[in-house]
């Protein structure tokens, strides 16, 4: 019996064109990727359902973690047009040099008589954990707290320059202190911000 | 294909050829590496926008003119405590129309209570326009985290209407008892 041979066929194929497509999507990946900002007040997010994305531009983040509240805000024009508004609130001057450094700066935590300090440092140094103490919540006396006049301030600045009503987002660690929370809701409330989005991260598919 | 000719100009009797080497060079282990890597960027870029929920809370100051009277039969109290738990009744703290209950949360907790009691209630009142009232009363026990969690609760079993207001001396005594204020 004569055996039957089966061609034997070459596995390998040409990748080129496979290739060219991978590294084509590669690129446009890369270049779409957002660099992620360094954050100064790291903070575990609860998980929810809701799939509604956040919005990128005009909408302030309260950062709230360990008893501390720190502020951001998109926008180098906002930011700037902010410092010069709170240095009119308190009565601080701050020089050019100072506002174009605070312009790049994505999120915060210092009383305002503490600003200019951090406004000295370098970004890594700045953002190192713990360094930065929180804004202060607490009104002193008949004087609203500091946050209400940063959120203040900011939907000011927010109008004149974009025209848009500032939106505000609380992004709370999942195991802070309800208490806690409510005083930020509250400084909002006092402000009539009645409406404002939790920030969450997504939750799997069978809760 | 890219191949080069390196075969010209031999035309001589001498006949020095050099060695036709292959150009193609094994893609493989490029290509697995590219698609890790478009794996990664494609996960991480529409992964990494945080998701927003939006609340809206009642406007403050008009809150003394005009107290909402809002049926009991329709009110859900649920009151949050510590240790991830919850405890909720229907009506009001001194005469309520179910015993208080101490439950947890997700799907297998304060969901089915929810769920039935939304349906009682439209059963009840046969309209489905009128339905389920619920009230979130968050005692300071518990976390940021219940919070998220009771309001996503809502987001799944849309309730007519709830709102998170304060939490009251008698409903902090409930909680005390059932050993959910620490």
């Amino acid at each position: 019996m004569p055996r039957i041979k089966v061609p034997r066929k070459s596995t390998a194929i040409d990748m080129t064109a496979m290739c060219d497509v991978a590294f084509l999507l590669l690129t446009f990946f890369i270049l779409t990727a957002t660099a992620r900002q360094p954050e100064p007040l790291p903070v575990d997010t609860p998980a929810s359902t809701v799939k509604i994305k956040l919005p990128d531009t005009d909408i302030a983040t309260l950062t709230v973690g360990h008893g501390k509240v720190f502020f951001g805000i998109p926008g180098q024009d906002i930011r700037r047009s902010l410092i010069e508004k709170m240095g009119t609130v308190y009565g601080i001057q701050f020089t050019e040099e100072e506002k174009k450094r605070f312009s790049v700066m994505e999120s915060f935590g210092v009383p305002i008589g503490n600003l200019k300090q951090i406004i000295a440092m370098k970004g890594d140094e700045r953002n190192r954990e713990g360094l930065q103490p929180g804004i202060p919540i607490d009104s002193v006396g008949l004087r609203p707290s500091e946050l209400h006049q940063w959120v203040y301030q900011a939907r000011l600045a927010t109008k004149e320059l974009h025209n848009q009503d500032m939106r505000v987002s609380i992004k709370g660690d999942a195991n802070e202190k309800i208490p806690e929370i409510q005083k930020v809701i509250e400084i909002l409330q006092s402000q009539n911000v009645n409406k404002f989005s939790l920030i969450t991260s997504l939750r799997g598919e069978d809760y | 294909m890219a191949e080069l000719d390196t075969s010209g100009g031999g035309k001589k009797g001498g006949k020095i050829r050099t060695k036709k080497m292959s150009t193609r060079v094994d893609l493989t282990a490029m290509v697995d590496l590219a698609f890790l890597l478009i794996t990664f960027f494609m996960l991480t870029t529409t992964l990494s926008k945080p998701q927003a929920m939006d609340i809206a809370m009642p406007d403050k100051e008009v809150k003394d003119e005009q107290q909402l009277t809002v049926a009991d039969n329709r009110t859900m109290t649920i009151l949050l405590g510590s240790g991830n738990r919850v405890e909720w009744y229907m009506g009001s703290v001194d005469k309520p129309l179910t015993p208080p209950q101490v439950d947890n949360y997700g799907r297998n907790g304060i969901r089915k209570a929810l769920l039935e009691k939304k349906k009682e209630v439209i059963a009840m009142t046969g309209d489905p326009a009128k339905s389920l009232i619920v009230l979130i009363k968050p005692s300071e026990k518990s976390k940021y985290r219940n919070l998220v969690d009771i309001l996503d609760e809502m987001a799944i079993i849309k309730p007519q209407t709830y709102a998170i207001v304060d939490i009251f001396e008698p409903e902090i005594e409930l909680l005390k008892r059932e050993g959910l204020y620490q």
